[in-house]
């Protein structure tokens, strides 16, 4: 690990990727604090950037910067006009708005970039930890096992990602593996579902489908319906940014029990920041005295501390199965994923072994990110918030010309813009009749990778019999099958008891 | 029917269409000596388009719960700007279908301009002002800085 952790260090200290991790977050801070662009969106712009850079290292470092610095930018307009850009951090405008509207901006965003900081920091750590541990157990898993831990995965996401309908998250991921097959397949190099167009042969670039999932439903929203974008309040005025020791010392237990859990929430697929956050402020509020729970709602700096610190660490934690299985658990270490794979590095138990440079500069990049927001961004944040004075007629159109050029410059090719109209369309109609997207990405990045495990399985075993062959595959399939089942059963359990009216209707 | 009904159905059709293709016409194709190898190129969607339709079947049967906080209220349903939504997204087709043809510059000065005065804005010389620093400085930073070629004028001039 050590020296691991000196290839690390000598690769991310470099000028250059110093200046990636510094650009990285304060592009990431100025974009992330528009409505309707988060971190999702923010990562599928830059991916055409990083690609330019060659380096995977340094395009990795990058990205990592502005997934970091777009969670700080969310966090900063949830606490200053009560707009969450993203819904992890709509658990920090709970209590960092009512500190924002008594004059205490200033106080609000030092405690959030302070909690930020040590919940991705301890996040980092705990990272560098398990995760060596996680790819040397995965490195004794066969096509067999990725196939059933991809299902895994997928199923898991399906079911504590959606709105609570799973069988409608379920449809999305297959939705998006069967987008995925479109163009030519691997084996054979047969073209499927192109329709004999042309343009479809390379398949569908995932940037596109990546705006038109998140960035383009979003800004739609912002048009559809004006009173989304209103602002809460003007509270711009952000001055004296300092917290006083009493206030240290109330946070600092919050902070350290919030990244903690943070983490290990972030590792599991599907739950992510945004249940880690809620899941952080609910806790917190639980255990807190009963006169500090009045607070609560109220401006407390504890409320404002537990989500900012565990949607960082969870942020982190999620980055765990994306660097041990190359299976990522969200959205944004998906378009991550889609990024590396487009960079020729696969992510998976083997990257630790083949490139360790890559892995250990992205951790040490992530110490290097969190404090360059705490000493960078935070002074800053007085300017930066500038641009949330942006008028809106002025902010859609360009909202809009950067989805059209994230799937431009990715591909090149002008047919990409139609397709993301009209898959941006099919997704506002989705979001509309509440399915879940995230599930479909997540389903159409991994389906290229699912198919090549799949069909390595059956050449070697001749057929499905690596179902029943392989303990450890059945075992995991076995897992994904409960996932899917078990919350519709209780669903249906609960309402069969509802029509005999045992129990009263909650 | 309700509108995710609707569109499990839709998927289902999707889906029916989708397995259709993997079966028939797929399986058409492929060559005799490659019909004796365990996994096709069809293996995949078949299982795809098996487990969509039993998904979307679920969707279509299960009761409909209705959202608590929907994020679009639908008692507001008339309030809303259907008008510049769809303004917008004819733009962005607009902007696609003209890139090349007109080049960057141009068509995205015109996508600019044309994006603000649809949502309403009058200001005429922060229009302008606004979408031609805007074009310049993008085309300069993908170009010169980033490196990817982006055809800066119009197609006829030759450039």
């Amino acid at each position: 690990m050590i020296e691991g952790l000196l290839i690390g260090l000598s690769t991310a200290f470099s000028i250059s990727n110093i200046a990636m991790v510094i650009g990285g977050c304060l592009i990431g801070t100025f974009i992330g604090m528009l409505p309707g662009l988060g971190p999702m969106s923010i990562i599928a712009i830059m991916i055409p950037v990083a690609i330019t850079i060659g380096d995977p290292s340094a395009a990795l470092i990058l990205l990592a910067g502005v997934y970091y610095g777009a969670i700080f930018g969310g966090s900063t307009s949830s606490i200053l006009i009560n707009a969450p850009g993203v819904a992890s951090t709509v658990a920090s405008s709970f209590d960092g708005y009512p500190m924002a509207r008594d004059g205490k901006a200033g106080k609000a965003l030092t405690v959030a970039a302070i909690s930020s900081f040590a919940g991705g920091t301890i996040g980092a750590v705990l990272l560098m930890i398990f995760a060596p541990m996680l790819a040397s157990v995965a490195l004794l898993f066969h096509s067999a096992e990725y196939f059933a831990l991809m299902v895994v995965g997928l199923s898991a996401i399906a079911a504590f990602a959606g709105t609570g309908n799973v069988a409608k998250a379920m449809l999305m991921t297959i939705v998006g593996l069967m987008l995925a097959t479109v163009g030519t397949s691997a084996l054979f190099n047969a073209p499927r579902f192109t329709g004999g167009m042309m343009e479809l042969q390379s398949g569908i670039g995932f940037i596109t489908l990546a705006m038109a999932m998140f960035a383009l439903p979003e800004a739609l929203y912002l048009v559809l319906d004006p009173a989304r974008s209103k602002r809460s309040g003007d509270n711009s005025k952000i001055t004296d940014l300092r917290i006083t020791r009493e206030e240290g010392r109330q946070i600092t237990p919050v902070i350290g029990r919030q990244s903690v859990q943070g983490f290990f929430i972030g590792v599991l697929p599907g739950a992510g920041a945004t249940i880690a956050s809620f899941l952080g402020y609910a806790v917190e509020r639980n255990i807190a005295s009963a006169e500090e729970q009045k607070l609560f709602g109220k401006g407390s700096v504890k409320g404002l501390a537990a989500p900012e610190s565990a949607n960082n660490a969870a942020s982190t934690g999620s980055f765990v199965p994306l660097l041990t299985l190359g299976i990522p658990g969200s959205g944004t270490t998906a378009i991550l994923l889609g990024a590396l794979l487009a960079l020729n590095v696969t992510p998976g138990p083997r990257l630790m072994v083949d490139s360790p440079e890559i892995f250990w500069s992205v951790i040490i990049s992530m110490y290097l990110g969190n404090l360059v927001l705490l000493l960078l961004n935070l002074p800053l944040i007085p300017y930066i918030a500038k641009i949330l004075a942006v008028p809106r007629n002025f902010l859609i159109p360009f909202i809009l010309f950067f989805t059209l050029m994230g799937a431009y410059i990715g591909q090149n090719n002008s047919t990409e813009l139609l397709l993301l109209v009209i898959f941006g369309i099919i997704a506002t109609i989705l979001k509309f009749a509440d399915f879940p997207l995230p599930p479909l990405l997540i389903g159409f990045i991994l389906g290229g990778m699912l198919e090549d495990n799949f069909a390595r399985s059956m050449q070697l075993y001749d057929g499905v019999s690596f179902v029943w062959e392989r303990p450890m595959t059945l075992i995991l399939l076995v897992i994904a099958a409960i996932l899917i089942v078990l919350p519709g059963l209780r669903n249906w359990r609960a309402r069969a008891v509802q029509r005999r009216g045992t129990s009263t209707p909650d | 029917m309700t509108l995710d009904r609707a569109i499990a159905f839709f998927i289902l059709l999707v889906c029916l269409l989708y397995g259709y293709s993997a079966w028939f016409v797929m399986d058409a194709q492929i060559p005799p000596f490659m019909a004796r190898n365990p996994v096709w190129p069809s293996s995949f969607p078949k299982l795809l388009a098996i487990g969509g339709s039993f998904f979307a079947i679920v969707v279509l049967i299960s009761p409909h719960k209705p959202k608590d906080e929907p994020d679009i209220d639908l008692s507001r349903w008339s309030g809303y700007n259907y008008g510049q939504a769809l303004g917008l997204l004819a733009l962005m087709t607009a902007y696609a279908l003209t890139l090349l043809p007109l080049g960057f510059l141009i068509s995205t000065f015109l996508f600019l301009m044309l994006g603000s005065l649809i949502l309403g804005e009058r200001r005429w010389i922060a229009m302008v002002l606004a979408s031609g620093i805007a074009s310049v400085g993008i085309w300069y930073l993908v170009q010169e800085v980033l490196g990817i070629f982006l055809r800066p004028l119009p197609a006829a001039l030759g450039a």
